[in-house]
Parts: C-alpha cells; structure tokens; sequence
C-alpha cells in the first residue's frame, strides 16, 4: 500500500436529502508506519431537520466513549448537543485503527474530532454567508445556528445542511482554545437510561430470526487437543441438533436454546490429547522466572552509570501472579455465515481483527465479512482477543445457520488470556544524607506482543513505552527486560505492564524512604523537586506535573494530619499512557488483613472532556485495583486454570469497597489517558500502608492468600 | 415437553422448555426478556436477580417449574408506571458504566427498599454484597440508593 500524506485527507459527499456528511480519514501519529495509515475517527451528518448524527468508531464498554467522543466534536461543532444522537460503527475500511484499548480513544481522536467539528462549522458559516449574501466574518455560529447579528437573522443548521455541503472543505480551520461549552461539562451519558430499564442490547442479548445457540467445550489444557469425542448421548439430549468437532481442539453442541446446548455440553464424552503443558503449575512458571537467564537483559532506558554510584545497597524482589479480566459478560457472539458472506454482531475491541481474521477461516475476503459492533458488559482488554467471534463463524458455517456461541463463567476464567506473570529485581544505591544515586529495576516477564507473533520495540514488549515508566530523575537509573517464554495465553488486562511496573517500583520506592528515615511523601517530592522532562521512548514525561499530583492527593487526603488510632496511610503514584496518577489510602488490619477505608485518588490527564465520566473511571480503576491488589490470581495445575467462579475468583463486592474521592488536576494540555492509569497506584498504596501499619514489607500480590 | 405458564410483570405466558430449565434462561431465550443478565449461573454475582412474588431471586438457580404460579417480576417491569423511583435515581446519579450488572443491582436495592425503607449505610452494603459489579460503580449505587432514602422511599 501506497504511503499516503500525513495531512489530513477528507472527503465530502452531499448525498441527496441526507445534508452534509463528512467522513474524515487522519493518519494515526502511532502507527504512521503502518499500512492503514489514516486514523478516522467519527462521522458526521447533519439532516434538513436539523438532527445531528454523530458516528462513535471506538467500542463503549463502559468507559463512556459513546458520550465523550460526540462531545469533542459537538463542541468544535458549535452544536446543540440536545440535537445529538449517536450511531455505533462495525468494522470499517472509512475508519482507521478502530481498536479500543490503550487508553488511547479521547487522546488520539481529540484532534480530529476536534478538526471534523470545526470544518462542519466553517462550512455552515459560509453557507449562511452566501445566503444572505454578507462577509462571513459577520456571521457566528452557536447552538446549532448561524446568526449575523447586524441584521438579526439567522439560520439552523438544519436549513443550512444542504447547502453547506456544497461547499468546499477547509483544510484548516481554526480551533478553539478556550471558551469552551460542552467539553469540559459533567453531561450525562447518552447511555445511561437504556441500562436501568433493562433495554440496552449487549452482544448476548442479540438475537436474528431462526437463530441457534451453542456451547463449546475446549481442551481444559493450554494447547491440548480433541483426540475423539462420543457424541451419541449429547445428540439425545432435548433440544440438540448438532454436534460437531470446531478447530483441533473444541467440540460444539447446538440447540435451539443456551441452556439445552449447556446440558448437550454436558453429555459429550471426549477424549483430549492433552499436549505438551500437561503437567505445567504455577510453582515450576514462578521457578522459570527466577532462573531465567538474566544475560538475556535489554535494557530499555538508562541515565548516568548505576556502576558509578556509591553507597548503602539496597535491594527488594516482586512478584505478581497471572489474573482473569473476568468481564461480567461472559464470551459470546452472534454469526450469520451466509454462503458467500457472513456477518457478525461482536462485543468487540477490535471489530477489524474480528473481520481480517474470520475472513480467511471462512474462505472469504475481508470484505465479505460483516461485523457489528454491539454495547460490552465489560471489556478490560479481555474483548482485545477474537476468539469468541472465530467460534461463532466457524458454528455458523458448520450448521449453514445463524447461531450464538455463549461462554459460561467457568470458560471465561479457563480459557482467557492473562495478565503475564511477574518478578522483579530492584537495587538502589542510598548516599549518606538518604537519597538515592542509583536505581535499577529488572523485570523478568513474558512477553504479551511477543507471544502473539509482534515485533519487540527495542528489544522489549511493544506495551512497554506506554507502561513502563520511570519518572523520577535520579542521577544513574537502569530500567532492563528479560523476556520469557510462556506456556498459558496472555493478554492485555487493564492498565497491562503498568500494573506491574507500578507496584515494584513504588513499593521499592517507599522502602528507600523507609530506609532513609523519611516520610514517603517528602521522599518523592524531593526525588521530583526539580523541574525536568524525562524523554522516554517517545513520550516526554514532567516532573512538575507528577508533583502536582502528589501535593493535591496529599492535600485531599489530610496527609499532614493525624489519623485515628488504627488507621494507616500509604501514598503511591505512576506514570502511563502518558498521565500521571497518585493514591493514598487509608487502612486498618483487621485480623492480619487490610481493610480499606478511604481512597483518595488523583489524576492528571490533561483537559478533562466530561468529569462526571473521568469520575466513573477514578470509581472503577480503583475498585478493579483493589481487586487485583488483595485476591486477582489465576493458578495453574497439570496445564489447568484452578479457579473457575466468583467464588474462587472474587471481585471487590460493596461490603469491601471503599469511599473513593476522585480529584483531577485542573489542565489545559491535550487529554490523555484515563481508563487505564488510575489502576497501577492501588496495589502499592495499600502495601505501602501495611509496611505503614505492621513494619511488613509486601513483595507479591495477591496481598491475600 | 411440558406447557409451563409464568405470570411475568404482570401478563401470562407460556412456554415449551423442560421443567428444570433455570427461569433465567427461558426469560432471556424464550421471552425475550433480556435485561435479566447471565453472568455465574450459580448465584455468586446477582445479575440474573428477579422477584418472585416480592422476594429477591437467582433466576439462574431457580427451576422455571418452581416459578410458575407465582409474580415474576424482572427490571421490564419493575416500575409499575413509567420507572421506579430507583430507576430515577440510577439515572440522576448516572451510576451505570458498562451497565450489564445494573438490572440486577436495581432488583436488589428494590428488593432491600421494600423491605428496609431507611436502610443504614452497613444494610445497604450489608444486601447489595449479594451483586457483583466488575465496573466498580459501587460509591454511586450507595449514592443513588440514598437519594431515594432521603427523597421518601420507593412507594
């Protein structure tokens, strides 16, 4: 494919009675290497009656985007945001990267999104212009109208829509800066009334005429395979009508609804060739990381020589277990194969990986396969994967019938891809007066991209420049990776290496104030007292607004003052996806154990586009973060994933959660990351708070065991 | 197969599936009734929650045999007329993130309201620990449940 310009490339149709409609293509500043080189990123149409439609091209999982990424537009738009309604897009070759993860849909459509509204906003203008036949710089746009005050007419952008569409397309059009009206607003989400009434449609509540329902049942060990199956009892039971081998290693049954396929499920008899991770455990994955052969180190960022650094030593090893995503909609997806195309309705992050990678299963082309996208009952990187989808094609074709593939619990929690198992080496080199010289952290993980098939960046995972940060400047620092291998499937789970990164090193930083007699809070503030920018990959991470971070976090949670008898703080912050987030939490052992009572949680993410939205983000990471902080942890035994339910794979309930105050630091700099970042502080912050409470240092996770 | 007829948010229907049939699926599959969510079918995490005559229930580990006969009611048609008060206030505090969980923590606070109209805030976490929400959108359920405490109930 043929390179094309970064400059922005967009096309105007005026299709009859439809108004303007522009779809705009940008090139994606990530992947600029990349053949889909443009990064679309919504699509616009106004009608003559004035409705504004508004394309979301990212997948709502929760996190809002069916609300914020409208409102970017809608504000360069000068729109009436009660005129506008929303529209989910499939896969799609109009829309670049459609991929929802990364933190990554409000920072990278913000400026095209931006761009889009804006270029339907000039051309509105000029259109009235034109009309009543006055200079447009007479003319101003506001609440979906062009009004020249002069002479007190005006016009809707309904009436305009027809004729503004004619009109060529700025390349570009000024931007606002300041004067905003609907970013930055706590607008409700659009979604909201359709999720208490029980009408909102998830991938599992999607139906087509004459649909059948599958289950499947898949090898229980890591690349086993179906040796034979006896299908002859699960052909008896009520409701089945066909059973059938899908792939090497999964058998399906299909009935005329879910729970008659679960039961034909039940009554299949097979025979797996368990492969070679049959007797694969948790104890010997743990042992391989630490001895792995740590020559194999590539190092990923460095300042001055930690060799050169003299002093107290001191030094700390983590660890960190596998963990589920465990979204609470389990697997599933509806697939119309129909011959010579098929069509699919996903609860997808990547509905163009779902289509590329049916396609070819299915002999046929990409774009013989349809995908619709439909709402998430949660995602967290588990719906980054296609293999729900894939089943869902493959049954459709077998039986020449719409079907839906529905996943249980236990097959969410057996056959997920998971958070990558951890160690970590750190080593600190203290001078006299306490502070540090030199500081290293070795991690020694598999590789999540690597073992999907991708490229390392640098020698190390493609996830590590938005998650592996280092902020504070320390004189000699070395950051290194040991990539390992790894026999269970892995994943990206929210917040991915971040978690990691961030529970070893801020737990290893609260060891050196420890160390030093400081407190930990003074202790960071001074690592970061000087003003500096850390270059880091490609990112260019600031010393002064972790800082600030700090010092409202410490603000809002009262560190200064004195805590009730019994009550305990920790304080932890971390970089990634380029915004900056900081934790302190308060504590009580009870028993031995940390119960938590206050969270005070604080980010800066740059301009924020809804708060009312960044709150719910706030709200959820911390609670997510709690999780895995105190129980998430996925073992394996004789090739096996132990747990299988909420029972042994327990999220927070209300009864642990804690009161969360969720702060931002007020910023006019682009957005940046949300969903994401305010995970990796938790885990460290409650640990911080134990070694606060008890003198005990904790070095893995889970914190309960 | 049996005919079975369920009284569901106040019509009758009836259906063709076996009788140990959980009442979760043949709500979902056989009524189209797909508010009430799948998400353990073993009654760990509360999304399937329905009432039956009143009393807060596990559609997934309930036969649909021991629901016949008696007031099935699910998240269509907990507000008698227009949306509960309940369903009001999840909407003011904008509580739902991803939202699959919510019909069922709605049946639960509706269930813990008619029961404890003034619950304290240790019966609130206390009930609605029965209900899983993997979002974490638990400080706004507390808050939600609350304004409708303070507002007068749910009657």
């Amino acid at each position: 494919m043929t390179p094309i310009s970064r400059r922005a490339f967009l096309k105007t149709t005026a299709a009859s009675g439809a108004g303007l409609m522009i779809a705009f293509h940008l090139p994606s500043s990530a992947h600029a290497e990349a053949t889909d080189a443009f990064s679309p990123n919504a699509y616009l149409s106004i009608d003559p009656a004035g409705k504004i439609r508004i394309v979301v091209a990212r997948t709502e999982m929760g996190q809002g985007v069916r609300t914020s990424l409208p409102m970017i537009l809608a504000e360069e738009l000068e729109a009436d945001w009660k005129q506008v309604t929303i529209e989910q897009a499939g896969a799609s070759t109009l829309f670049g990267d459609q991929t929802t993860g990364g933190s990554a849909s409000v920072r990278t459509t913000w400026d095209p999104m931006r761009k889009a509204g804006a270029q339907a906003r000039e051309m509105l203008i000029s259109a009235a212009a034109q009309e009543w036949k006055v200079p447009r710089d007479t003319c101003k746009a506001g609440n979906s109208t062009v009004v020249h005050s002069a002479s007190g007419r005006k016009l809707s952008y309904g009436a305009l829509a027809t004729k503004a569409g004619k009109l060529p397309v700025p390349d570009n059009p000024p931007l606002k800066s300041e004067g905003y009206k609907i970013v930055g607003q706590r607008l409700p989400r659009l979604d909201t009334p359709a999720k208490v009434d029980g009408s909102a449609i998830y991938g599992i509540d999607f139906r087509v005429a004459d649909m059948k329902y599958a289950a499947l049942a898949r090898c229980p060990v890591f690349g086993g395979k179906v040796s034979s199956f006896d299908d002859a009892r699960a052909k008896q039971s009520p409701g089945v009508s066909f059973v059938g081998k899908v792939g090497d290693s999964a058998v399906a049954v299909v009935a005329d609804s879910t729970w008659n396929a679960l039961q034909g499920r039940k009554a299949l008899t097979i025979a797996w060739d368990e492969g070679p991770n049959k007797d694969l455990n948790s104890t010997e994955i743990f042992e391989s990381l630490r001895n792995a052969d740590e020559t194999k180190a590539v190092k990923f960022f460095s300042a001055g020589d930690v060799a050169s650094a003299k002093g107290r030593k001191v030094e700390g090893t983590y660890q960190l277990p596998f963990m589920a995503h465990a979204p609470m909609e389990p697997g599933n997806c509806v697939a119309h194969f129909r011959g010579s195309e098929c069509e699919v309705w996903a609860p997808t992050q990547v509905p163009q990986d779902c289509r590329d990678t049916i396609a070819p299963l299915l002999g046929l082309k990409p774009e013989q396969v349809k995908v619709n996208v439909t709402l998430l009952g949660g995602g967290f990187g588990r719906r980054l994967e296609h293999d729900y989808a894939v089943e869902a094609a493959l049954v459709s074709k077998l039986i020449n019938a719409p079907v839906k593939v529905v996943w249980t619990r236990e097959d969410d929690m057996r056959n997920s891809t998971y958070r990558p198992v951890s160690l970590h080496k750190l080593s600190a080199t203290l001078g006299d007066d306490g502070w540090p010289t030199a500081f290293t952290h070795r991690i020694i993980a598999p590789s999540i991209n690597g073992q999907k098939g991708s490229q390392p960046v640098n020698g190390v995972d493609a996830d590590f420049p938005d998650e592996a940060s280092f902020i504070y400047p320390i004189p000699n620092v070395t950051l290194d990776y040991v990539m390992t291998q790894s026999a269970v499937p892995l994943g990206w789970m929210r917040s991915v290496y971040a978690l990691q990164m961030g529970f070893a090193s801020e737990s290893f930083i609260d060891e050196l104030a420890a160390a030093a007699g400081k407190d930990p809070l003074e202790y960071r503030l001074h690592l970061l007292a000087k003003d500096t920018e850390i270059k880091y990959f490609d990112a260019t991470w600031r010393t002064d607004r972790l800082r600030n971070v700090l010092k409202l976090v410490a603000e809002k949670a009262g560190w200064s003052k004195p805590l009730p008898a019994g009550r305990y703080r920790g304080i932890a912050c971390f970089g990634c996806f380029s915004t900056y987030a900081a934790d302190v939490v308060e504590i009580s052992m009870e028993n031995g154990q940390p119960q938590v009572h206050r969270v005070v949680a604080v980010m800066d993410c740059g301009r924020v586009v809804n708060p009312n939205i960044l709150e719910q983000q706030i709200h959820g990471a911390v609670i997510f973060g709690l999780a895995n902080a105190l129980r998430a942890q996925i073992t394996i035994d004789k090739g096996r994933v132990v747990q299988g339910n909420f029972d042994d794979y327990q999220p927070i309930r209300m009864n642990e959660a804690p009161e969360v105050e969720a702060y931002f630091v007020p910023s006019t700099e682009p957005p940046t990351g949300a969903g994401e970042p305010p995970v990796p502080p938790l885990a460290p912050a409650i640990c911080n708070a134990i070694y606060a409470a008890t003198k005990k240092r904790i070095r893995a996770l889970p914190i309960l065991t | 197969m049996p005919n079975i007829t369920l009284r569901v948010n106040g019509s009758e229907k009836s259906v063709d599936v076996s009788p140990d049939t959980p009442l979760l699926w043949v709500l979902r599959d056989s009524l189209q009734l797909t508010g009430t969510k799948f998400g353990c079918g073993v009654g760990l995490c509360g999304a399937c929650s329905v009432h039956l005559n009143g009393t807060l229930t596990h559609s997934c580990t309930t036969r649909v045999s021991d629901a016949a006969g008696k007031n099935i009611t699910t998240i269509e048609g907990l507000g008698a007329n227009g949306l509960h008060p309940l369903q009001q206030a999840w909407i003011a505090e904008d509580v739902p993130q991803c939202g699959y969980c919510q019909s069922g923590q709605i049946m639960a606070a509706a269930a813990l309201l008619a029961k404890t109209p003034h619950p304290s805030d240790s019966d609130i976490a206390d009930f609605m620990s029965a209900n899983i929400c993997r979002c974490g959108t638990y400080d706004r359920i507390r808050r939600a449940i609350r304004r409708v405490v303070s507002a007068g109930g749910a009657k």
